[in-house]
């Protein structure tokens, strides 16, 4: 076997076991470009053209597109039911869904603190190639700088997301009409509460998983049962549906009526909020969303989603009117409407 | 959920509702010590549903507000401290001391670590040897025992790096100084469960015999308020002055006597400064002089930059709204200069400030405070 007096790439491989990233893995030299040659190009399809181009070439026939983009600076990196490789393609890929958009393409960008354990960052990679397969998305372009240790919390991520509008798009909250139904696809706040309670370790057993999951499904399934009937979807992402409901009082001049008794919430994340002060109502889901939805084709819709595993909790959980008490309200145990408030800035721990 | 659907039962609240209406002649003047059950009040239209039948002044009873302004800046200092970790609990950090928060201090680079448990405040600084932790220790006698234990603990590991500041107050020296305050209007008092899940219900014979005022000790979900304002009002239709037991759940005669004991062996009681207030006589605790190296006063001074709470300047009438003087809404900055994003005041910030409560809960405008009940702080305290 002949080797060469020189090499440009070092024959070992990466010792995924204890290697670490140095600030030389951000140089934009050979350490770099070993990092994308070797642990990102292999995990993505369309990264395995040979050399990189500056600008991914992306073919399409549709006229409207969409486009939005996310940075995920989640603590810690790991927690039940996902970690911030998947929570970066669900939440982006959640965000175009939501839009009217099927989820095509992804950007990848990588903020990796110096000492980061190269096998943490093989970890998340996977997390992020496997929950892309899943949305059927492609991971096209990326980028990867290193910074000085103590400068960022292991690493961040940012993925921007492009996808092809699909008819009909919800026309948005500022359709909706009093008389007008409130859906919600799932249990509400599993994932700020799984966040949470992996932060501050908080021994509760079984530890909360989060929901964290492509709503691709979910908002494919109400544009076939509701239709033209759909107003507008939002994923509850931070603040909860009390944030979206929210902004969609502000957007449409109407307001919201719930019923506690109707709110999808599960055991775990109902004990924790009661044990924690927190309302279930203002914590983050990352595989839920919230629909609003012309009373006629309600019914069709709750049945539709219940028909999704994912969705097997849906339920119509209020209505549009026109009081003016507050943009939210509830019935709560003595039947009253009792205002929701909007969530202020709790100190809760960074959960996206 | 066990412990809380059947106590938010939609029919047995309307029972109770019509309960209390029946049983009550007139309308009666009741105190809800703790804010925890404020809150729960406002929240599922307790208070405005039985509006014509009893009047419910909000009690003393949230931890966070009456922390003197002076410790809040002791605590701020210690986080901008070279080697200083102050950690607390999550509540504490927007309370506003003289000018700024926790959380302002820790967006000036200050080390302020919020926890669920002093537990963990030791388990920091185990992990971190070369940081003093010191635990911001706020709360009745509710959370009292848990510090303590953290000061059994530490002293166990023979830690050297940890320290509680110590800021905890004892409730019922509050409702006695409620009781002989000039104007006072309080007949009948809901006490706070919890706190009588740790001195158990009998503690309060002596106060009744003394002021002659029925006590129900009453839990925080609505089914509770509402039988706990019950009972009180068939205590007070009947003549009886008695304490009563609600919360039985949770709630013995005697009480917590391991959380008792932790408390009588770490700390001691002293006459305390109540924000708001003035000093209370046995208003709070300190640690016992066994205890002095897990005392952050005596390790860290403090002295040159003293601010004395009674001087506090501030706009903010929290002490009328904490001796039940003044309805959060009556303020002339609720809702305008004062709310949740922007507080004045701690009763705006907290989780169990009536003024929080107000702000998120209320629906309609309550009627005004009798006039003749107007009393000054340093007046309430004595």
């Amino acid at each position: 076997m002949t080797v060469p007096a020189w090499q440009l790439n070092c024959p070992v491989k990466f010792d995924e076991s204890s290697e670490r990233i140095t600030l030389a893995h951000g140089e934009g030299a050979r350490l770099t470009r070993r990092l994308i040659d070797e642990l990102i190009c292999p995990r993505f399809r369309s990264l395995q053209r040979g050399a990189l181009p500056d600008a991914a070439h992306i073919d399409t026939t549709r006229r409207r597109m969409a486009v939005t983009t996310d940075s995920f600076v989640v603590s810690p990196l790991f927690f039940p039911g996902g970690d911030i490789g998947s929570l970066a393609v669900h939440g982006t890929v959640n965000d175009l869904a939501v839009s009217g958009a099927v989820p095509k393409w992804l950007t990848l960008s990588l903020i990796l603190e110096e000492g980061l354990p190269i096998s943490i960052l093989i970890r998340v990679l996977d997390s992020v190639a496997r929950a892309a397969a899943e949305c059927s998305v492609e991971v096209v372009a990326g980028d990867t700088k290193v910074v000085p240790r103590g400068t960022a919390d292991g690493m961040f991520l940012n993925t921007t997301g492009i996808g092809e509008l699909i008819d009909p798009v919800p026309p948005g909250p500022q359709t909706i009409q009093p008389g007008d139904v409130v859906l919600i696809s799932g249990p509400i706040g599993r994932h700020g509460i799984a966040v949470l309670c992996a932060r501050e370790e908080l021994a509760f057993d079984p530890p909360p998983r989060s929901d964290s999951a492509s709503l691709i499904d979910v908002v494919a399934m109400l544009r076939n049962s509701a239709g033209t009937k759909l107003r507008a979807v939002r994923d509850a992402t931070r603040g909860g549906v009390s944030a979206v409901l929210h902004e969609w009082a502000a957007a449409c001049g109407h307001s919201f009526q719930l019923t506690e008794l109707q709110l999808p919430v599960s055991s775990d994340v109902r004990g924790a909020s009661e044990l924690l002060g927190l309302d279930p109502l203002h914590i983050a889901s990352e595989g839920v969303l919230v629909a609003a939805i012309a009373s006629e084709a309600s019914e069709a819709a709750v049945a539709g989603l219940r028909s999704l595993p994912m969705c097997a909790h849906a339920a119509s959980v209020g209505t549009v009117g026109t009081s003016q008490l507050s943009p939210v309200t509830i019935q709560r145990t003595l039947g009253q409407p009792q205002p929701v408030d909007e969530p202020t800035g709790a100190p809760l721990p960074r959960i996206c | 959920m066990k412990y809380v659907d059947e106590f938010r039962n939609s029919k047995s609240a309307r029972r109770l509702v019509e309960d209390i209406r029946r049983t009550a002649t007139r309308r009666w003047v009741l105190m809800e010590v703790c804010g925890g059950q404020t809150h729960s009040l406002l929240r599922h239209g307790i208070e405005e549903e039985l509006r014509d039948t009893v009047e419910l002044i909000h009690g003393p009873g949230c931890p966070v507000c009456v922390t003197p302004a002076d410790d809040i800046n002791f605590a701020q200092q210690l986080a901008l401290r070279d080697g200083v970790t102050l950690a607390s609990f999550g509540d504490m950090l927007r309370v506003p001391g003289n000018q700024r928060s926790l959380l302002d201090v820790r967006t000036e680079g200050g080390r302020v670590r919020i926890v669920y448990s002093p537990l963990d405040a030791v388990a920091l600084a185990q992990k971190n040897p070369d940081q003093h932790v010191v635990f911001f220790a706020v709360g009745f006698e509710t959370t009292a025992p848990a510090t303590a234990l953290a000061a059994l603990q530490a002293c166990e590991l023979g830690l050297n790096n940890f320290s509680l500041l110590v800021s905890h107050v004892r409730v019922q020296p509050a409702m006695k100084a409620l009781m002989t305050a000039p104007g006072n209007r309080v007949e009948g008092f809901l006490a706070a469960g919890h706190v009588c899940t740790i001195t158990g219900f009998d503690s309060y014979r002596e106060f009744v015999e003394r002021f002659r005022i029925p006590v129900v000790v009453t839990g925080f979900e609505p089914i509770d308020l509402l039988e706990g304002i019950r009972d009180c009002i068939q205590h007070l239709e009947a003549g009886h002055a008695v304490v009563a037991n609600q919360y039985e759940r949770s709630v013995r005669r005697d009480g917590n006597e391991f959380a008792q004991n932790a408390v009588n062996r770490v700390y001691q009681i002293e006459d305390c400064p109540w924000r708001g207030f003035g000093v209370i006589p046995d208003g709070g605790y300190r640690l016992r002089t066994e205890f002095e190296q897990f005392d952050t006063r005596a390790r860290f001074p403090f002295d040159e930059c003293r601010v004395i709470a009674s001087n506090e300047k501030t706009d903010c009438p929290a002490a009328d709204v904490l001796a039940g003087r003044l309805r959060p809404n009556e303020c002339p900055h609720f809702g305008t200069r004062c709310a949740p994003d922007s507080p004045l005041g701690a009763p705006m910030v907290s989780s169990e400030g009536a003024c929080a409560a107000y702000f998120r809960y209320r629906t309609t405008t309550p009627e005004k405070m009798p006039q003749n009940s107007s009393v000054s702080p340093e007046e309430a305290a004595t």
